[in-house]
This record gives structure tokens, C-alpha cells and sequence, in this order.
């Protein structure tokens, strides 16, 4: 496979072409939108269902094609792979420069593996200005794909700010009852994390600039020309932290996440919870911890990072148990998860940190397919209370059966794919931080009580409701789009051994910055060039 | 080539652009007088004024490229006179494109009307060029008293009146200060012009003198009014509120850059020397105008005083670029005004298509739903409000300007630019309650049953939003360009390097 990736120079222009795929399809659909009769309804339908056709197959076309990364990506090498170096600000020393590794690849394949599956989801239940709808949600793609790939900090801090207008708009017009609220307050969240960030962004480069006045926002130049020291570092850490804290979202800061999560249409949510979220664990993967090892390895900061990390996996799981919302009580769960990322991340084993990154793909699948599970239920039913349902299994078995192997899989049950990654988070920070590892062990419990709990009230009491007992099962599509899911449950679930490989070496390096590095906070140059 | 200035001949060469826009301006004046008022003769005379700009412009521009230069005298030929002349000319065009069909459509059919606006942007083409501190002056008066007028243009509106009644008073009180500020910086170093003020404040070891710097502190209170920074922003509201919406985005853009762009000159080429002293006021200023401009305008539910608030807001982050006081901090600047020009007449080229016979339909509220009836009216707003908020890619060049703003003031040498900084991002954050609040009107909320459908688009008005929507979102993407024109066209005080000599010799 590699050899035949070889011959068509596979790596060379992979990368850009993932990241212009989705915008050509976005310029392509509004087109359609443009050039397609809508005058009579059958024309109108006739519309809506060749641009479904052709969404689907945009993505379909992106994920094949970003499949090839997974053979074609060394990531044993210290060099990045795929890269692609192109000139775009020369003035302002701003680069389009992109390069993959074992960290960002799993989550640019788990990205491009979701939308095509998260179009299939939401193929009924979005009717009205589906360009538009569609259009945005190509916009995201490249957003998301876009902050993965980065390693210009202006690049990527411009690709982050793409993710949010789309995301915003999505919420804002296709969203339910409390929408306008939903996602006024994703944005300010967001915006209010994300500006700070761009103040130290421009600090940096300015900072680090050549002796002509033009600043340096290369990753690769920053990490090993800069060191950064005094208490400035801590400030620009914080910079870098409120905004991927938001996003991943560590409490206290997740308060926007119930609200988007549960107003978003179906498509949205499980972007939301496959992907966006991780933009944040990967961001600090990515840029505040390798950028200020000094700081994460700073005790005080590391011991109240962790603190809220573990908060938020008690408080994420506490709080989904009373949800009488399914919705609600998935976004919640996100909480916890979420927070079994940071718990890796921060304790600074190898073994933690590719736990983290586990985790990272397997809540993507697992609240991928619990999201759109619930987007089933309700567009069924029309309610994601708990207490609506009840005894579905009798008269939606494929449904009952799905829904139990993934909340399995959320829950973490050994054999599916929730299990190694939590398994190795808790493994690998009881060595360095027990009484952390231990406090957030308990938070495996709670999970199984609140999906158990759930999935009693939904699939298993005594069918008595009237309603319920005229539910349709699944049909084909709905079953077509989960399976890819089940199997990778499944296949993550009992053979890890492909993605932990791949992921070992980024870790391994990850681990070493930081551990080989200490926090100078007496006086001295703010920024030191070597 | 290089003007010497003291020879009258050449004087008028170096001026060409300015006399071509007067002189066309005294004939269509006199040619808005030949016939009565009617909306014919009104559009005759428009389109008139916009071939007039148009000359000006292409001289402009050529002027621009062939790299001239000049001597030391009352005018400066240089880049960055040029290009403030390009961008007031470019508002000018705004301003008359959408004037022409508002006036039709509110029955405002003196032809005067573009005539004054040609008058204004030669009194702005004026203070950019000035290099002397009367010149500035007469350019002030030039510009204003024919905006003065213009605001007053909607003779049946009282709001209107009002309006030009608020600005000429509080317009005539800050030239007083402004004069006055004249003077005493004249009394203290015994000239009026720029460059020879900072020479002999070098030169006598003036730094500390109180007499000067009480006349920069006037000057400083005369600018303040002129761009309406806080806390002599009073009058701005209540005027861009009154006026005719193309003046209110002619004055939002225009005369605010002008002002700008004299306030940047006189403090670069006169004052540079004296930052220690002028510093931490023109902080203060700009915080008190980002904070104070963004929480009020969070209130507004009347579109055009929402954009009056903004534009507030906008001369705050104008102004940490102008107290960086660095060439990049001048460059940002004109990127800043170019920016900011394009966003606010795609902006006001929506409320004008908006807005119905007797300035009606101006709240919030009657854009809901808009995208459902005028999409494109709905994204061309968008794309403003974006850029305005200085969001990436979909609002274009908005975001490069903040982002030119941030990094040159992150690069000065003073350390306390660096949490004004950090205000402006939070300020910003505050501004997208308000922006964003037009865009969720437009896109989120469903048409109101029994709205009025909106009138069709003018021509013109159409051409003026898409040229500026165009030009955001191109920017936003190939921004280099524009950055090296910026760059390129900073005003550079002559002789800046030989007063740093005089200092060093005694």
C-alpha cells in the first residue's frame, strides 16, 4: 500500500488538498443552491435529494482519500510527516504550513471518518436551506481539519476562528427551542477564550521576529529557537490555556457545552462531541504544554490543572445522573470524559498520555454514534426525556441492541474501545499522581450507573406508553451509518495495537519536553533567542 | 522627482490633485445652481461628482507611483498623503453612490448636496497634505463647515437639523480648542510648521516647557473631538443618528479618517519627541473610548446609533495604534482605516437599502429575518458586522487590521502598550454582543408576519455593498498586498534622522 502511496506522491499534496476538498464542495453546493429549479415541490425535492447525494459523496471522496495517511504516515520519524510549506504573509513572516503526527493523525482520520457519517445522520431531519446548512458544515471541515494540520501559530489560530461561524450558525438557525441562547453563548465562550490566545500568539511572534522587524510564527522555529521565562511565560500560558480550556472544556468552564450539545440539530451535535472537543485536548498537546514546557511542569500549575481535570470527570459523571434530558446527560458525560484527557495529558507519562490520546478517538466514536442514536429516538418520538420511553427493545430491538454495545463502549466495558483508553489514563497516572488516578477511578462507576440507569429507562421498564409501541426499528441507512461505528468499537476495543503504536513515539517525545525542562521565573530576557 | 515648495509654480504642481477636485467642484456648484431642485437634476449632478472623484482619483494614484517627493514648505508630497487621499476619495464615491437613490427616494433634491460632499474631501485631501499647523487648520474648517451643512441636508427631518445644530457647536467649541492649542504650541517654539516644532523643541530643550505642553494637550482635546474618542464623543451619537444615512457614513468614515490621519501626521512628525509626556493620557483615552464605546453600544437598538458607537469603538483601537508610535503603528493605521472604510460602507449601503421613505425601519428588529427574504442583502451585512468585529476569513480584512494593530503596538518598546492590548481583544469580545446581534436578527429569528418586503435595491447601492463585501473578503484572504501598501506609505517626517543628530551634538 505504502509503495503504491509512494509512486503518486501521496504525501506531497495530501494535506492542502483535505483542507480545500471541503471548501470547493462548499463553493460547489452554493451553486447547486444557485443554479437548481425549486419552483414546484417536486422540483424542490428533486433538488433536495441530488444535494444529499452529492454531500455525501464530497465526504465520502474525503475520507477515502485521507485513508491513505494511515500507511503513509511514519510516525516513528521525528520529522513531520506529509509536510507542506508555503509562503503566504512574507511580510508578517506568516506560513500555510502543515504537517501530521502520531498525535494529530487519529484525530484527522476520526474527523474525516465522522462527517460522512454525521451527513448520513442528519438526512431527514434537517428540511429547510439545506445549501446553506450544507455549505457550513464544509466550512467546519476545513476548519477542523485546518486546526489539526497547523504548525503556523497565525495559521492556526485563523483556522480556529473558521470552526466557530459555522458551528455558531448551525446551532443558531437548525437548533431547537433554546437555540438563540445555545449558541449566542457558544460564541462568546469561544471568542472570549480564543482572543487572548491571539494577544500571545502575536507576542510571540513579535518577539521572536528577525532583526528586521518581521515576526516568526513557525512552530517548529519557535520550539527550538524560544525560551520563554519569568512570569511572562505564565501569562502567555494562561493565554493559551483559557482558550483550549473552553474548548475542551475543563470545568468551570463547560457551562456552554449542555446548552450547544443539546440545541444543536443531530449533525451538529456529533460534530460537536466528536471533534470540536477535541480540538481543545489537542491543542494542548499541540501548543501550550510543548510551547511552555516550563509551566506544565511547574507544580503549582500542574496540581491545579489536574484539580480541575478531576473535578470535571466527578462533577461530568455526578451531574449526568440526574439528566432527565438522554441529550443532556450524553453532553455531560462529555464532561467527564473530557476530563480523563486532561488527567493523561497532565501526568506526564508516556503510558497517560497515549491513554489520553485514546481516549481522545474513542469518545469521538462512542458519543458520535450515542448522539446520533439519540437524533433517531427523537426524530421517532419527538422528546429526548428519559421518562417518554420505556420498553423500547420490544419494539425496536436493533435499536435496543446498538444503543446498549455503545453505551458499553461509553461506560468502559473491557473489549470495547472506552476501556483501553481509560484503562491506560489511570495506569499510567498512578504512578505519578495515585491520589488523582484514584479520585477519578470512581468516575468509571458513576458512568456505569448513569448509562445503565438511562438505558434501564429507555429499552428495558414495561412498554406503557401508547406512543411508544408504534416506533418504527431502524432502517437501512440508520443501520448502514452505525455499523462503521459498532466496528470500530469493537476493533479498538480488543486490538489497540495499530493506533498505540502509531501514537507511542509523538507521546514519548511529548513526555520528554516537558520533563527535561524547568520553569525560570527570576529575571532575565522575557524571550531568549538561541 | 522632488518639489521645492517655496517656488509658487511648483507649489501648484505638488497640489494637482487637490485644485482638479476644486475646480470641479466650483463648476458643478455652479451647475447645481443653473436649474431648479428636481430628482433629475439631483441624479445629473451625482453622477457629475462621482466622474469628478473618478479624475481625482486616477491622479491621485498616478501621482502616488511616481514616487515624488519635496523639500521642506507648508505641504507634504509623500506616500502617505496619497494614500489617506485614495481612502477619502474612496468614501466620497461610497458616499454619493448611495446618496444619489437615498435622495431620490426621501425627495432631498438639492443638488447641492454631492457638490458639498466634493467640498469636504477636498478640505480632508487638504489636512492630510497640511505640514503646517495653519494649514491643518484651514482644512479642518474646510471639511467641516461643509459637513456641517450636509448633516442639516434632510431640511423636513427635524432630527436632521438637530443633528447639524449639535455638530456645528460642539464642531465650533473643539476648534476653539484646537486653535487655541495652535497657538500655544506656536507661542512656545515660535513656529506652526511640523517638522520645524520638533527641530526647535530638540533644539531648545522645550520637553518640559508648560506652555507647550498645555498646547499639546489642547491639540490633544481638539483631535479628541474631531475623531470622537471618549469622553468627547457626546455629539457623535445623536449626529450620525440625525443625518442622512450616506452622510452618516461618510462622516463615520471619512471625516473620521481624515481627522485621523492629521492627528497621525502632527503627532509623528511634531510630537514624536514628547511621548513621555502625551503617552499616558492617549492610554487613558483609548481605553476609556474602547470600554465606554463598546458597553453603550451593547444598549442601542437603532441601527445607525449602533454604528455610531461602534465607529467610537474604532477610534479606540485607531488611537493604541497611533500610541504605539512606531512606523509599523502607522501602517497599521492606514490598513485599519482601509478596513475599516470598506466594512462601514457595506454597512450603511445595507441600511440605506433597508431603510424606507422618511428614515423609517432603522431598529434592529426590522432585520429580522432578513436572510429569508434578502439573502444577499443578509450576507453582505454579515460579512460587515464580522469584519467590523475583526473576525478571520469571514470578515476578511477586519481581522488583519486588528491584527496588524496588536502586533505593532505588541512591538513597541513600551511595556504598558501591551495591556492596552489586551483590552482591545476584550473590548472586542464585547463588541460581538452587538454585532453579533444583527447577524442572529438576520439569520436566527423568522420573518415577522406582516413585515414590510424591502424596497428593491438600487443600482448603485448594490455596487457599493458588493465592492465592499468583494474587497473584505479578498483582503481577508491575500492580505499581503495591502500590508506592503501600507507599509510603504507611513509619513515619514523629513529630516527625522538629523534632528536625532542635533540632539546627540551639543
Amino acid at each position: 500500500m505504502n509503495d503504491f502511496l509512494t509512486t503518486l506522491n501521496y504525501n506531497s499534496w495530501i494535506l492542502p488538498v483535505l483542507l480545500l476538498l471541503p471548501m470547493a464542495g462548499a463553493a460547489a453546493v452554493w451553486l447547486h443552491g444557485r443554479l437548481s429549479p425549486s419552483a414546484t415541490p417536486e422540483q424542490a425535492a428533486g433538488t433536495t435529494r441530488q444535494l444529499r447525494r452529492i454531500v455525501f459523496g464530497i465526504f465520502v471522496v474525503e475520507a477515502v482519500l485521507s485513508l491513505g495517511l494511515w500507511w503513509s504516515v511514519d510516525t516513528t520519524s521525528t520529522a513531520w510527516q506529509a509536510y507542506y510549506n508555503r509562503s503566504w504573509i512574507p511580510m508578517w513572516g506568516m506560513h500555510v504550513t502543515l504537517g501530521i503526527d502520531g498525535i494529530s493523525l487519529m484525530l484527522i482520520l476520526l474527523t474525516t471518518l465522522i462527517m460522512p457519517l454525521a451527513v448520513l445522520g442528519g438526512w431527514t431531519s434537517v428540511r429547510e436551506k439545506l445549501h446553506a446548512y450544507f455549505a457550513l458544515l464544509m466550512v467546519l471541515t476545513t476548519g477542523m481539519l485546518g486546526v489539526f494540520m497547523s504548525l503556523d501559530l497565525m495559521l492556526f489560530f485563523v483556522m480556529w476562528e473558521l470552526m466557530l461561524v459555522p458551528m455558531y450558525l448551525i446551532i443558531g438557525i437548525w437548533g431547537g427551542q433554546r437555540r438563540l441562547y445555545a449558541s449566542l453563548k457558544f460564541f462568546i465562550y469561544t471568542m472570549l477564550g480564543s482572543m487572548p490566545m491571539l494577544v500571545a500568539i502575536l507576542y510571540i511572534g513579535v518577539r521572536t521576529g528577525d532583526p528586521f522587524g518581521r515576526p516568526s510564527f513557525s512552530y517548529d522555529w519557535i520550539l527550538a529557537h524560544a525560551t520563554f521565562n519569568g512570569p511572562t511565560t505564565l501569562w502567555l500560558f494562561a493565554a493559551f490555556f483559557v482558550a483550549f480550556a473552553v474548548k475542551v472544556p475543563i470545568w468551570p468552564f463547560h457551562t456552554w457545552l449542555p446548552d450547544a450539545h443539546v440545541e444543536a440539530p443531530t449533525a451538529g451535535s456529533v460534530v460537536l462531541a466528536s471533534i470540536m472537543l477535541k480540538v481543545g485536548t489537542f491543542g494542548f498537546l499541540r501548543f501550550a504544554v510543548p510551547l511552555f514546557p516550563g509551566v506544565a511542569s511547574y507544580p503549582p500549575v500542574r496540581f491545579a490543572i489536574l484539580t480541575l481535570a478531576v473535578i470535571g470527570i466527578v462533577y461530568g459523571a455526578l451531574v449526568a445522573m440526574v439528566q432527565p434530558d438522554f441529550k443532556k446527560l450524553v453532553a455531560y458525560s462529555s464532561v467527564s470524559h473530557l476530563g480523563f484527557v486532561m488527567l493523561g495529558i497532565f501526568a506526564m507519562t508516556v503510558q497517560s498520555v497515549q491513554g489520553a490520546l485514546f481516549v481522545n478517538l474513542a469518545h469521538g466514536v462512542s458519543t458520535g454514534a450515542l448522539f446520533l442514536l439519540v437524533g433517531m429516538m427523537y426524530e421517532r418520538r419527538h422528546s429526548r426525556l428519559l421518562d417518554d420511553y420505556g420498553g423500547i427493545a420490544k419494539v425496536m430491538p436493533v435499536f435496543a441492541t446498538i444503543l446498549t454495545i455503545v453505551s458499553f463502549s461509553s461506560i468502559g466495558v473491557p473489549g470495547t474501545n472506552g476501556f483501553v483508553g481509560e484503562f491506560l489514563v489511570l495506569v499510567g497516572s498512578f504512578r505519578t499522581q495515585p491520589i488523582f488516578a484514584l479520585i477519578a477511578s470512581t468516575a468509571v462507576i458513576f458512568a456505569a450507573a448513569y448509562l445503565l440507569w438511562a438505558l434501564q429507562r429507555i429499552i428495558y421498564n414495561p412498554l406503557t406508553k401508547p406512543e411508544n409501541k408504534i416506533l418504527p426499528d431502524l432502517n437501512w441507512r440508520e443501520i448502514g451509518l452505525l455499523l462503521p461505528l459498532l466496528f470500530a468499537i469493537v476493533w479498538l476495543g480488543v486490538y489497540p495495537a495499530p493506533v498505540l503504536d502509531r501514537t507511542r513515539e509523538a507521546a514519548a517525545r511529548f513526555v520528554h519536553r516537558v520533563e527535561t525542562s524547568s520553569l525560570n521565573l527570576g529575571l532575565g530576557p522575557n524571550v531568549e533567542i538561541r | 522627482m522632488t518639489f521645492d515648495l517655496s517656488i509658487p509654480s511648483q507649489l501648484m504642481q505638488a497640489l494637482t490633485p487637490d485644485l482638479v477636485l476644486m475646480g470641479g467642484a466650483m463648476v458643478l456648484m455652479l451647475v447645481a445652481a443653473w436649474r431648479p431642485d428636481s430628482d433629475r437634476h439631483q441624479r445629473l449632478v451625482g453622477y457629475g461628482s462621482l466622474g469628478v472623484l473618478l479624475a481625482t482619483l486616477v491622479l491621485v494614484l498616478w501621482f502616488a507611483g511616481r514616487g515624488l517627493s519635496s523639500g521642506p514648505g507648508v505641504i507634504a508630497v509623500d506616500g502617505f498623503r496619497f494614500a489617506a487621499d485614495a481612502l477619502f476619495i474612496l468614501a466620497a464615491l461610497g458616499a454619493i453612490a448611495l446618496g444619489i437613490e437615498y435622495n431620490g427616494r426621501e425627495g432631498i433634491w438639492s443638488a447641492e448636496s454631492h457638490v458639498l460632499v466634493l467640498f469636504a474631501t477636498s478640505g480632508m485631501m487638504i489636512m492630510a497634505a497640511a505640514r503646517d499647523l495653519m494649514i491643518v487648520f484651514l482644512g479642518i474648517e474646510m471639511m467641516s463647515i461643509a459637513v456641517y451643512v450636509l448633516a442639516g441636508m434632510n431640511r423636513r427631518s427635524p432630527r436632521s437639523a438637530e443633528a447639524a445644530l449639535k455638530y456645528f457647536l460642539l464642531g465650533a467649541f473643539s476648534t476653539g480648542f484646537l486653535l487655541y492649542g495652535i497657538a500655544l504650541v506656536y507661542g512656545a517654539t515660535g513656529s506652526t510648521n511640523l517638522t520645524t516644532i520638533s527641530d526647535h523643541i530638540v533644539q531648545y530643550q522645550l520637553g518640559h516647557q508648560s506652555m507647550l505642553l498645555m498646547g499639546v494637550g489642547l491639540l490633544l482635546v481638539g483631535f479628541g473631538f474631531k475623531v470622537a474618542a471618549v469622553p468627547f464623543h457626546m455629539w457623535a451619537p445623536d449626529v450620525y443618528e440625525g443625518a442622512p444615512t450616506p452622510i452618516t457614513a461618510y462622516m463615520a468614515a471619512a471625516v473620521k479618517a481624515a481627522a485621523f490621519a492629521t492627528f497621525l501626521r502632527v503627532w509623528r512628525e511634531s510630537f514624536d519627541v514628547l511621548d513621555y509626556a502625551w503617552l499616558v493620557p492617549l492610554w487613558w483615552i483609548a481605553a476609556a473610548t474602547m470600554v465606554y464605546g463598546n458597553v453603550v453600544a451593547l444598549a442601542q437598538r437603532n441601527v445607525k446609533r449602533m454604528l455610531a458607537y461602534s465607529s467610537i469603538v474604532h477610534s479606540g483601537y485607531l488611537l493604541v495604534a497611533i500610541a504605539a508610535g512606531t512606523n509599523s503603528g502607522s501602517a497599521a493605521f492606514l490598513f485599519y482605516l482601509l478596513a475599516y472604510t470598506l466594512a462601514t460602507f457595506g454597512a450603511f449601503a445595507v441600511v440605506c437599502a433597508m431603510s424606507r421613505t422618511g428614515d423609517r425601519d432603522l431598529e434592529i428588529t426590522d432585520y429580522e429575518g432578513l436572510w429569508r427574504v434578502r439573502p444577499g442583502l443578509a450576507i453582505g451585512m454579515a460579512v460587515c458586522m464580522l469584519a467590523l468585529l475583526g473576525f478571520p476569513v469571514f470578515g476578511g480584512a477586519g481581522f488583519w487590521a486588528k491584527v496588524y494593530v496588536l502586533a505593532a503596538a505588541e512591538a513597541t518598546p513600551f511595556r504598558h502598550l501591551v495591556p492596552l492590548t489586551v483590552l482591545l481583544v476584550l473590548a472586542s469580545v464585547v463588541s460581538a454582543g452587538y454585532y453579533l446581534q444583527v447577524v442572529r436578527v438576520m439569520f436566527m429569528k423568522p420573518r415577522p408576519d406582516g413585515a414590510p418586503e424591502p424596497a428593491p435595491m438600487g443600482a448603485l447601492t448594490r455596487l457599493v455593498l458588493a465592492v465592499s463585501v468583494v474587497l473584505i473578503l479578498l483582503v481577508g484572504l491575500v492580505p499581503s498586498r495591502v500590508v506592503s501598501w501600507a507599509r510603504d506609505n507611513q509619513p515619514v517626517p523629513p529630516k527625522a534622522l538629523k534632528s536625532l543628530s542635533i540632539t546627540k551634538a551639543p
